[in-house]
């Protein structure tokens, strides 16, 4: 096993089966990032041909029922299959290294995390073959969802159940990372704003995702079993369904945008050359918009007639988030300040970043004056804000970061030269896309509308828009051809590759042994990477223990089977509501797979295996030639 | 430099406004040229979040323009070494503090407009003969139309709403089917029109619509409703209040008007035979319709609330409404007609019309 890691060149075979039974966190961190990227250029597509479709009026180059299951499939796969597993990537490459781990704390978990994502968002797209995509937006409110005739609604259901297993187990996988498996010395307020943001986004996933997780299964069983939980001739309610989408559903902008933020609080301190400017107030602010974050769920439901109490309330404490954000912005300015700002391309997307955020911040606090939101609300207006902080926010975040961490994850550097072009493409075109569109919303234009009539004053704006949408598209094209180019580049075998790099994970040499640091580092205060460096330490770190056996976990199919049995029974769930006589044998036959394989795992002795010292030598011997990692 | 600066300045602040001015859009759409008290009190609302926004944003911009302009490295010299600085905690009062204020500016108007949009008492009052003192509309959306009932007048229309100018008008919300959500953008912002309850707001209605360029103002399905969501678009007719008595007094003049099977005219005989079990050609009644009351259809903006108001446009639908709104719920509902039948009926509802 430990011996694999040092001969580089492995069959295909060998190698696939490497990563279909993984329990390394970098090796989860790369198929998260590639899962990620394949379906943010999916749902990318999917975005490029509404836009096609309402370049002109009166268009008709989708159908009406395409473009519904194109706006569901896009809002969904961006939220749940790219964002978040894009940024989970990052976790997983990052944050075990940056607390000075050897993995995560559950590496079985972390496999079993990823393969119920990814194939419950296999299941989610194979809608798309099998008689249409789900139709009833990413809110799939229930009257339409119950309303809706086909399987569409059946795969939104079942497939987020899946996926949204995977992304609870990864959560409270970190939960107890960061609080177990910090390095000696990485005292909570030493830990990386990056770790810090990994930590409040797992906790709201933890108390997030499980009322999805019951909102998914009524409707499940309302549509399995006319359970009519949300028929209200049946005595059921459809409101209940929009206030527990939406108890997950705000937090989950959270979710994703703190670890954004984190991300960004690591580039810009880094080209800055500058300490995180109010480290302290950086981290209140965090915990402060994660509980926030639980509070404003119903300014998504203005308009429902919540009353206006409810209304008034929602709307202050929607208002009370801004501060702490702002807090954020101004602390990263203050980084900047005084620093000495190098403009690379991770540091191009911090720089655009800063203003991108703070317009979609600023129309999110016009949306919360619950009055105005009655005009604004479910128009181009919101169109607009959520693009503004999503776009502008985390896949600003992600792109940089990709930049920013790809040599740590492979040991290899993007192009500056195309990324500098994708940087400016991408973000002429985002703005392109979404300025315009807030006046949209204001001229009156609904969202979710497949096509409109020409003559109400859009024909333009829609127009300009749409022009933005192929730039961004060209962007991403640029960014993929990036990354394929670098893939053929020469490996890096550095350390600190930007020069200036402050955490611990900038302390390793790259390729970074599977073991992660070969000693645990001792971390003497905040940035401690940077402190050694100007103290003037070669080796990199001081460490806390001295070199001997390492324990690390076994490989193990486990996962994937696991998760392929829940991918089986999926389909018998599905199918039950049609009578085949196949659906209930192949459900139990699914579920079957999944239990023996938690027997399996319960019953055997997994002790995992130790890498001895000489064999930590030779690895190192291996990878950075004489004197190893130094 | 400086003079450049100025004139680059000069020209972005031309582009904003020409932006802005182009931005207005139609009148009878836009919520950017409101029309009665609530459009006009949301579009302040609009513009003092806006003022406080753009401060905000002005400020933030300027520090972070300076802060990147002043620290750049290709400036500064590679081996620049900034003094490490851990924070203020007087920066961070000042900017805690500062949004707070903001906030609570914006706070004080936006309560006191929820809970003014919100009031709907009126709605009850009676005068000494017990009769209801404000107009009230029912408002029901269906997939993808809307009905609307005036209770107190004991008339029904659909698609397109009359209602009288500079008084307040209660609207009872609910839907028939799935969601959906009932806004007039240039009048005032939305409600949804939820299955299991009724919703109650009002809006007010400023100005006559007769000058507009279709003469009616445009209202708009505001919630995903299914495939047909973009064309589930209403009309709304603003008239005098003298105007509005007439056309209400009109419309209960025709209680009791139907299609008649056994008529010389093949058009009423044929929209007997199979339109009538759905539409009403009678103005006098309660909502709850399978389809569109036809009463005033000639007088009306639109076919199925998108299509050019012409014959053949509603030969169109009548001989194939799925390739005009999909997923609607007529199609298949009426048989094979010929199209003379289809010509002749198309005749017979376009004739259909309560106005001289």
């Amino acid at each position: 096993m430990s011996s694999a890691a040092v001969t580089n060149n492995k069959g295909f075979g060998a190698t696939l089966w490497d990563y279909l039974t993984t329990v390394d966190h970098k090796k989860l961190g790369v198929m998260y990032l590639f899962a990620g990227t394949l379906f943010f250029a999916i749902a990318g597509f999917e975005a490029l041909l509404m836009r096609l479709q309402l370049m002109i009026p009166n268009n008709d180059f989708v159908s009406a029922g395409t473009f519904n299951e194109l706006l569901t499939m896009h809002g969904t796969t961006m939220l749940f299959l790219a964002a978040t597993p894009l940024l989970f990537g990052f976790m997983n490459a990052v944050v075990p290294l940056q607390i000075g781990a050897r993995d995560v704390a559950f590496p079985f978990l972390n496999s079993l995390g990823f393969w119920l994502f990814f194939l419950g968002a296999i299941f989610l797209h194979l809608s798309f073959f099998l008689g249409g995509a789900p139709d009833a937006g990413w809110t799939n409110y229930a009257s339409l969802a119950l309303y809706s005739p086909g399987h569409g609604i059946d795969f939104y259901v079942l497939g987020l159940q899946i996926s949204g297993a995977g992304t609870l187990i990864s959560g409270i996988n970190f939960i107890v990372t960061i609080i177990t498996m910090r390095a000696p010395g990485m005292t909570f307020m030493r830990m990386p704003l990056f770790t810090w943001t990994t930590l409040i986004t797992s906790a709201l996933i933890t108390f997030a995702f499980p009322p999805l997780t019951v909102g998914l299964f009524l409707m499940l069983v309302d549509r399995m079993f006319d359970a009519n939980f949300f028929d209200h001739t049946m005595g059921g309610n459809t409101i209940i369904w929009e206030h527990l989408f939406w108890i997950f559903g705000h937090p989950e902008v959270y979710i994703l945008v703190l670890p954004a933020f984190g991300l960004f609080s690591e580039i810009i301190p880094v080209f800055a050359r500058k300490r995180l400017f109010g480290y302290s107030s950086m981290v209140f602010a965090t915990i402060l918009i994660g509980f926030l974050g639980f509070m404003v769920w119903a300014h998504h439901m203005f308009t429902t007639g919540l009353g206006a109490t409810a209304n008034a309330i929602f709307a202050v404490a929607t208002m009370a988030i801004a501060v702490p954000t702002g807090m954020k912005v101004f602390n990263w300015i203050m980084t900047i300040w005084g620093g000495s700002v190098k403009v690379t391309v991770p540091m191009l997307y911090a720089l655009g970043f800063i203003p991108s955020f703070v317009a979609g911040g600023v129309t999110g606090v016009m949306q919360a004056a619950a009055p105005l939101d009655y005009q604004l609300h479910d128009s181009y207006f919101i169109v607009a804000h959520f693009h503004y902080v999503i776009v502008g926010g985390i896949v600003t975040a992600i792109f940089g970061s990709m930049h920013f961490y790809w040599p740590i994850m492979f040991n290899r550097a993007l192009s500056e030269k195309l990324g500098v072009w994708t940087f400016w493409i991408f973000f002429i075109g985002f703005h392109c896309t979404f300025f315009i569109q807030h006046f949209l919303g204001l001229m009156g234009m609904p969202r979710r509308v497949f096509t409109y009539q020409a003559d109400q004053g859009w024909d333009l704006f829609n127009f300009i828009s749409s022009i933005g949408a192929i730039l961004m598209a060209i962007g991403v094209v640029l960014l993929v051809i990036n990354i394929i180019i670098t893939a053929k580049s020469k490996p890096l075998n550095c350390r600190d590759y930007w020069g200036d790099g402050r955490s611990l994970e900038w302390a390793i040499k790259t390729p970074v042994p599977f073991y992660n640091f070969k000693q645990t580092p001792l971390v003497r205060g905040y940035d401690p990477y940077w402190l050694e460096k100007h103290d003037g330490n070669k080796e990199g770190m001081i460490y806390a223990e001295p070199l001997g056996d390492i324990h690390m976990p076994n490989n193990s199919i486990l996962p994937l089977v696991m998760s392929i049995g829940m991918f089986v029974a999926a389909f018998g769930a599905l199918y039950h509501p049609d009578g085949k006589a196949w659906a209930i044998p192949v459900l139990i036959l699914g579920l079957a797979i999944t239990v023996g394989a938690m027997i399996v795992r319960s019953v055997k002795d997994d002790l995992g295996f130790h890498v001895h010292v000489e064999e930590i030598v030779a690895t190192e011997e291996h990878l950075y030639g004489n004197g190893g990692n130094k | 430099m400086m003079k450049g600066l100025k004139k680059w300045r000069l020209f972005s602040l031309l582009a904003v406004m020409t932006v802005f001015l182009s931005a207005c859009g139609e009148e009878y759409i836009t919520t950017l040229k409101p029309t009665g008290a609530v459009g006009k009190e949301q579009f302040n609302l609009l513009l003092f979040s806006i003022a406080i926004m753009a401060l905000v944003t002005i400020v933030v911009s300027v520090l972070y323009l300076y802060a990147f302009m002043k620290a750049r490295r290709s400036k500064l010299g590679e081996d620049y070494m900034p003094k490490q600085v851990e924070g203020s905690h007087t920066l961070e009062v000042i900017w805690t503090v500062i949004p707070i204020i903001l906030l609570l500016i914006l706070a004080v108007p936006t309560l006191i407009s929820t809970y003014k949009f919100a009031d709907v008492k009126a709605m009850d009052e009676v005068d000494e003969e017990g009769n209801k003192t404000a107009l009230t509309v029912n408002v029901t959306a269906k997939l993808y139309w809307w009905e609307f009932e005036y209770p107190e007048q004991g008339i029904v229309t659909a698609q397109e709403l009359v209602v009288p100018t500079d008084e307040k008008v209660y609207f009872n919300l609910k839907a028939a089917d799935v969601k959906h959500s009932f806004w007039i953008p240039a009048v005032g912002g939305k409600m949804d029109t939820n299955v299991e309850n009724v919703n109650k707001f009002y809006l007010e209605f400023g100005k006559e619509s007769a000058d507009l360029k279709d003469g009616v103002f445009y209202g708009k399905c505001a919630e995903l409703c299914g495939p047909s969501h973009a064309l589930m678009d209403f009309k709304v007719k603003v008239l005098d209040r003298d105007g509005f008595n007439d056309w209400v007094a009109a419309m209960q003049a025709t209680e009791g008007q139907t299609a008649s099977a056994e008529s010389t005219d093949l058009g009423e005989q044929t929209f007997a035979n199979s339109c009538l079990m759905c539409h009403a050609v009678s103005g006098v009644g309660a909502s709850g319709a399978m389809g569109p009351n036809l009463t005033t259809f000639g007088d009306r903006n639109r076919v199925a609330g998108v299509l050019e108001h012409s014959k053949e446009s509603l030969e169109n639908w009548v001989k194939d409404p799925e390739s005009i709104k999909p997923g609607n719920l007529m199609t298949g509902k009426y048989g094979e007609l010929s199209d003379e039948e289809i010509s002749a009926v198309a005749d017979y509802i376009m004739g259909l019309s309560i106005e001289e």
